[in-house]
């Protein structure tokens, strides 16, 4: 990219973050409410878009994950624990879980690989609901604590939202960081052609459990922050639809671009928030609108960027060599 | 054991429906790699569009002649030439994607324009029961039976007997070669998408009297039907029958001798070993395409 295209995106990237500060201030409760479940839904949208867009692996069990660390905060801040622990033992757990459901990945892909991971949603499912000791069944957990960070109470909507964003931005540059990582750059190779990755010496095995361990752990951090936020946990948030969902976001932001599950979780958490004005109507104007756009960009809204871009290039690169063609002609 | 025959029997006729449904999952991917997560929601809209025939005050037959056949514009061509034309060239998942977003709007739609009540639906079998063998068997299982064995039988010998059935097939297996025979592949994958629209209205027709007509009830439905198709194979039509049967059996002896909490692992543990041992399905071949 050149200099200036740089300088633009920095710009662009100082306002959306100062926005995302500022603007908030004098919202009310509910749109920080809103606004606190994007960034929740787009580090689980991340996590989705590293197995799925990076690595390529199909994942329906994305939204089991958010559930799982959804009750282990709940379970273990309603149990004294400070909410940072109940982060720890969460990822420990996503990171094994997450682990074991790749096995299944190296025996089958695509199609099949979705509905296996889609069976497990639906077992976690059945596992919150019914085992009452542990979730409370139906009922759920109410009265889950807020945190407090480094002597701040988050018990007022701003300062939670807060937390989310830091959480959203910690997130974000360990994903910069590992995507062009040496990992990164395997788990992309992963995607692009497993056979090849394999005779240069990857461990193609262990980069696809490593896929999905990964991505399943920023579902359990999601999740961690979800308890909080809500206040209250039960099992109806986290069936298959939500994975669906997640899933969603992540191909309609574009998937395996790094901003992708930004715009995805937008779409899928705002959009129909400012649609609310059609009433009834709402949640099919926001199916027709994703439909709408995946006929347009089946590659989702940072396909059209990347196609655009793309023709740019080939554009700049063509005048120069029309230039240089005529140079050559003149001295010859 | 007389109460297990029971259940055996109500299982077969739900998983008769299973298998309907199914089966139209499987010609959509064979012919046009068509992963619809709105089958259920397919299932689910003729129902409907029955019932608002004959708020119009058409009688019963004449209603369900008008379902199907809206069914068929609704379910089959506009599906087809809106949704799935533009978009297959851009692979599966996006295609996939968008058939989410399809369920989430026809569901909305019926929310809104009918009602988010479930509605009653008349049976096109009479209610009762017959005595077979010295027990009281539903006629209304056995009707469902009847009909959808009927349906099955009367696709495999389109699929299996005739010219068309085998140009379908041809077009499903091999589009290149089959369009160089003359085989007007265009035409048959479309007929697969008329096919399965007739199929889900039928299984609507079938299933919507004894569970009601209700917006949200093909998410049930259309995971059940992903389920049997995978669970007998994927790429054959004699697979999805057999999964659905075994679906329909295995869910209704889980409910009754597993727990009813669990009752809906039970076919998803099977779908996980059927992947992890057979990925093939049971009845299926690897790496091949039939219809």
């Amino acid at each position: 990219m050149s200099k200036h295209g740089r300088l633009l995106l920095a710009a662009l990237a100082i306002v959306v973050i100062g926005g995302l500060i500022i603007v908030p201030m004098n919202f009310n409760r509910y749109g920080l409410y809103i606004l606190s479940q994007w960034a929740v839904m787009t580090i689980a949208a991340m996590g989705l878009n590293l197995t799925l867009g990076y690595a390529g692996q199909v994942s329906l069990a994305q939204g089991a994950f958010v559930g799982i660390g959804a009750y282990g905060a709940a379970i273990l801040t309603t149990h004294g624990w400070p909410l940072i622990a109940s982060l720890g033992l969460v990822i420990v757990i996503c990171f094994i879980v997450g682990w074991l459901l790749g096995y299944p990945a190296l025996r089958v892909q695509h199609h099949y690989l979705a509905f296996v991971t889609l069976a497990f949603s639906t077992l976690m499912f059945l596992v919150f609901r019914n085992e009452s000791w542990l979730t409370n069944g139906i009922y759920g957990i109410s009265n889950i604590p807020r945190p407090e960070i480094l002597g701040f109470p988050t018990r007022k909507p701003l300062p939670f939202y807060y937390l989310c964003l830091g959480s959203l931005a910690l997130v974000t540059l360990a994903m910069w960081w590992l995507i062009r990582s040496p990992w990164g750059r395997a788990f992309m190779a992963l995607r692009e052609n497993p056979i090849r990755a394999q005779s240069l010496g990857i461990d193609t095995r262990r980069y696809t459990l490593m896929a999905f361990a990964i991505g399943s752990v920023l579902g359990g951090i999601a999740g961690v922050l979800y308890a909080p936020l809500t206040q209250y946990v039960d099992p109806v948030p986290f069936n298959l639809q939500l994975s669906l969902d997640l899933l969603m976001m992540v191909i309609v932001g574009g998937s395996g671009f790094m901003f992708g599950p930004f715009l995805g979780a937008m779409i899928a958490v705002l959009l129909p928030e400012w649609l609310r004005v059609a009433e009834g109507y709402y949640l099919m104007l926001y199916a027709l609108a994703v439909i709408a756009l995946l006929i347009y960009s089946p590659t989702g809204i940072l396909g059209i960027l990347d196609r655009y871009l793309g023709s740019r290039r080939t554009q700049a690169a063509s005048a120069l060599r029309a230039a240089a063609q005529s140079k050559l002609e003149a001295a010859q | 054991m007389s109460n297990l025959l029971d259940l055996i029997v109500a299982g077969l006729a739900t998983g008769a429906i299973y298998a309907l449904v199914a089966v139209g999952f499987t010609l959509l991917w064979q012919t046009s790699q068509t992963i619809n997560f709105a089958q259920g929601e397919f299932v689910m809209l003729p129902a409907f569009l029955m019932l608002a025939v004959m708020h119009l005050g058409a009688p019963f037959w004449l209603a369900v002649l008008v379902g199907v056949l809206l069914s068929a514009l609704l379910l089959g061509l506009a599906f087809k030439m809106l949704l799935v034309d533009p978009m297959l060239r851009h692979g599966v998942l996006p295609l996939a994607i968008a058939t989410m977003a399809l369920a989430i709007g026809i569901k909305e739609a019926v929310k809104q324009f009918f009602s988010a009540e479930a509605s009653p639906f008349p049976s096109i079998v009479p209610v009762g029961d017959v005595s077979v063998l010295g027990r009281a068997i539903s006629l209304q299982s056995l009707g469902v039976l009847a009909v959808a064995i009927l349906a099955v039988v009367g696709l495999t010998t389109l699929l299996n007997r005739t010219s068309l059935g085998h140009q379908m097939q041809a077009a499903a297996q091999n589009p290149t070669v089959a369009r160089i025979i003359g085989v007007p592949v265009e035409r048959m994958i479309l007929l697969t998408f008329l096919i399965n629209a007739v199929l889900v209205a039928l299984a609507s027709l079938l299933i919507t009297p004894i569970y009601l007509a209700k917006f949200s009830s093909g998410e049930v439905l259309g995971q059940a039907a992903f389920i049997a198709a995978i669970v007998g194979g994927f790429n054959q039509v004699r697979g999805a029958i057999a999964g659905g049967l075994l679906i329909g059996v295995v869910d209704n002896l889980a409910a009754a001798y597993v727990s009813t909490q669990y009752r809906a692992a039970v076919p998803m543990v099977l779908l996980i070993l059927v992947i992890l041992f057979r990925p093939q399905g049971l009845l299926g071949r690897a790496e091949e395409r039939t219809v």
